[in-house]
């Protein structure tokens, strides 16, 4: 007997009760439907996340100072001030796995435009090359330039949520801001961003350059961030235009002996910044960058070997991973959930199967009278199972493919295409139908002629 | 003539739980070539245990079985449905016809076990011409539920002669009919045999029926009473067939 024909045979019985067939395979629908449409959603929601995280910068290394500790007391990350602009020149000169690299110096003050103000969440010290770091792009006017940072000059970027609170609509480019009593020029609007994965809204900032920032606001921002009470309180802590090096600026590094001074003979800085941004080339290349980092880092700050690093570098994969792991977790679980229903369903089939096994006992008596052999019944019981499965199994991944499109058409989720979940739906259907099609058909093909043409 | 049935002291028992219950008890007879033969006896006589033998369902405990010239009794299952495919066609009381599946599907039906392959439209051209010998040629594609009883036995009388076996086995093939049109099936059961020269062993119990077969075989309690051998009785040559003929021939006298 050919495989066409026993295939034909099985659509010729199965067609003998269309109804019956039609629910049997249900199970299987529902099934593969049901899986189709977890895994497309669960592929979607993952590329959703990756794709947020990249807008975040994905390739993002956050280079941080080490902590300081005293007599046991550590005082955590940042408390002490290792980090310099040359560390970033260096990383850039010296890491090929580094696309770019911005030192970052922040602070959190009033900014004030005419009689608005408002207290922005971010207010980053930058250089130009931030903007590529971060994946941004401008919306108006343009970002400012390696001049500005030479100059200090007084110039500034906003974010979106920034010119909604201080501008109201109308245009800031060229108008003048004040933070902490220094006025601003806003050179350009960036693009708007969004809120981030931690519900920070990223278009809440002022981008400006780090030397404006370091030199003009924040040696004298530490005091009080209310500019009014600062104002109020002493006039001696106003910043003024000229004033450049402001005082109280922190010490670089820890005072020297004079023995060590001739011994080492170091030039003095005089900033210190308080993160380095680096984008490493690709995701792939995220540990080699670490590591040149690294390597540039150590030397430069004279740690020997057995020193602990006085920096810390935290990349956003651990995060993305993190998150992708946890959708990756809510997708197996729920396929699991659509794996027992596929289970469910290919019990169902069983039993039909076996209902009808029984029912047609006198046809298999029949058809092993005319010669049917034993292999030839179950073989055919066999078929007609995973025809069933293989049938449903179709309809499954349209109705999955189906549910999946609403889905993105109505809730605006986002899905993805997968075709391993349609390959894979196709051998779970049939071979759901070899496993629970074999008993009933082992059954059948076990039948005695004599008694099965008997059977009433 | 070469005889195409030939039984010698066929044994068979069943167990029914610790009781063996012998069924036949040393059955022996021959059906020649073209014969038309009548199987008669009460229920529980043996004769469907015989029947089955005869269709190669059933094995028997002991004895011989020469089926068209093939020693055939101690073949295993797998050997037994090629061999019913091969040579043998039965006919059921209840046409056993497979439910709404066409007349010419389950005419069709055998020829898909057949050992050679058969391509679709071969199947379907035999079909076609075996549903019109038997007078059914403008009713291809009706389903059984659409045939009368009389038309649903000639669908099955076709399906059983599809694979042109050497012997056709009938079971009580007019126990579910009317008279007229169990006449009418007789009638062509007997043309079959007269016309084309097909050996038919027909089962009955009743009289009327039996009268249309040429020999009457005669069953009682595992044994055959009368008309085993007919006219084939000059070419049995084994001792055993003789002393049991001449056993039957006294206790006739």
């Amino acid at each position: 007997m050919k495989g066409y024909r026993i295939f034909q045979t099985a659509i010729k019985a199965l067609r003998r009760s269309p109804m019956r067939a039609m629910l049997t395979t249900l199970g299987i629908v529902i099934g593969v439907g049901a899986v189709i449409a977890m895994m497309e959603i669960g592929a979607g929601s993952s590329g959703a996340i990756r794709k947020a995280i990249s807008s975040m910068g994905a390739n993002v290394l956050n280079i941080r100072p080490g902590a300081a500790s005293s007599g046991g007391v550590s005082f955590g990350a940042g408390s002490v001030t290792t980090l310099t602009p040359e560390d970033c020149q260096a990383i850039l000169r010296n890491c090929p796995a580094v696309r770019n690299a911005s030192p970052l110096v922040h602070t959190r003050t009033q900014v004030v435009y005419g009689s608005r103000n408002w207290v922005p969440t971010f207010i980053y010290g930058v250089t130009p090359a931030y903007l590529d770091v971060q994946n941004w792009t401008m919306r108006e006017g343009a970002f400012f330039t390696d001049r500005d940072i030479l100059n200090a000059n007084k110039v500034c970027v906003l974010g979106k949520t920034l010119v909604r609170e201080l501008f109201q609509g109308e245009s800031p480019l060229g108008k003048e801001i004040r933070i902490k009593n220094v006025s601003f020029r806003v050179v350009g609007v960036l693009r708007a961003k969004g809120a981030n994965m931690m519900g920070m809204d990223q278009d809440d900032i002022i981008l400006a350059p780090w030397t404006t920032i370091k030199y003009r606001v924040t040696g004298a921002a530490l005091e009080n961030s209310n500019q009014s009470a600062a104002g109020s309180s002493s006039s001696s802590s106003v910043n003024t235009l000229s004033n450049l090096y402001p005082r109280g600026q922190p010490t670089l590094y820890p005072e020297r002996s004079e023995t060590q001074a001739a011994d080492n003979p170091m030039p003095v800085r005089f900033a210190s910044i308080d993160h380095i941004l680096a984008a490493a080339r690709s995701a792939d290349e995220i540990p080699a960058a670490i590591h040149q980092i690294t390597t540039v880092l150590r030397e430069r700050h004279h740690i020997r070997p057995d020193e602990a690093d006085d920096f810390s570098i935290r990349d956003m994969t651990e995060m993305s991973n993190t998150l992708s792991s946890t959708t990756t977790l809510m997708t197996n679980l729920l396929l699991c959930v659509a794996m027992i229903s596929l289970v469910v369903g290919g019990v169902g089939i069983m039993n039909i199967m076996l209902v009808s096994v029984t029912e047609r006992t006198r046809e298999i008596g029949l058809r092993m009278a005319v010669g049917a052999r034993s292999r030839d019944i179950l073989r055919q019981f066999l078929v007609e199972a995973v025809v069933l499965c293989l049938v449903g199994g179709a309809l499954g991944i349209l109705l999955g493919h189906g549910g999946s499109y609403l889905v993105r058409m109505f809730l605006h989720w986002p899905v993805e295409t997968s075709f391993t979940a349609i390959i894979a739906a196709v051998l779970v259907s049939a071979a759901v139908g070899i496993v629970f099609g074999f008993y009933p058909a082992w059954k059948a093909s076990l039948m005695d002629p004599i008694e099965a043409l008997r059977y009433e | 003539m070469e005889p195409i049935v030939k039984l010698n002291d066929i044994h068979k028992t069943y167990q029914m739980g610790d009781i063996a219950v012998p069924v036949l008890k040393g059955v022996s007879l021959m059906v020649a070539r073209g014969e038309m033969v009548a199987l008669m006896g009460t229920s529980g006589s043996g004769k469907s245990t015989l029947m089955n033998i005869l269709g190669c369902l059933d094995r028997p405990d002991s004895g011989a079985y020469w089926l068209d010239g093939e020693e055939v009794a101690q073949l295993s299952a797998n050997q037994r449905a090629l061999l019913r495919n091969r040579k043998l066609g039965f006919v059921f009381q209840n046409f056993n016809l497979l439910p709404r599946t066409s007349a010419l599907d389950n005419v069709a039906m055998p020829l898909l076990y057949a050992a050679g392959h058969i391509s679709e439209r071969e199947s379907r051209h035999r079909a076609t011409e075996m549903l019109s010998r038997v007078g059914l040629q403008d009713r291809l594609n009706y389903e059984p539920s659409r045939l009368s009883g009389g038309q649903q036995q000639r669908v099955a009388i076709a399906r059983a002669l599809i694979n042109r076996p050497s012997l056709l086995l009938a079971d009580e093939p007019t126990g579910n009919l009317d008279s007229r049109t169990s006449s009418e099936v007789l009638e062509m059961i007997g043309r079959l045999n007269e016309n084309e020269g097909i050996t038919i062993i027909m089962v009955t119990h009743d009289a009327e029926v039996a009268r249309h077969a040429g020999r009457l075989i005669q069953i009682h309690d595992g044994v055959i009473v009368d008309g085993a051998f007919g006219d084939v009785k000059e070419l049995s040559k084994s001792p055993t067939e003789c002393e049991l003929l001449s056993a039957e021939e006294r206790k006739a006298k």
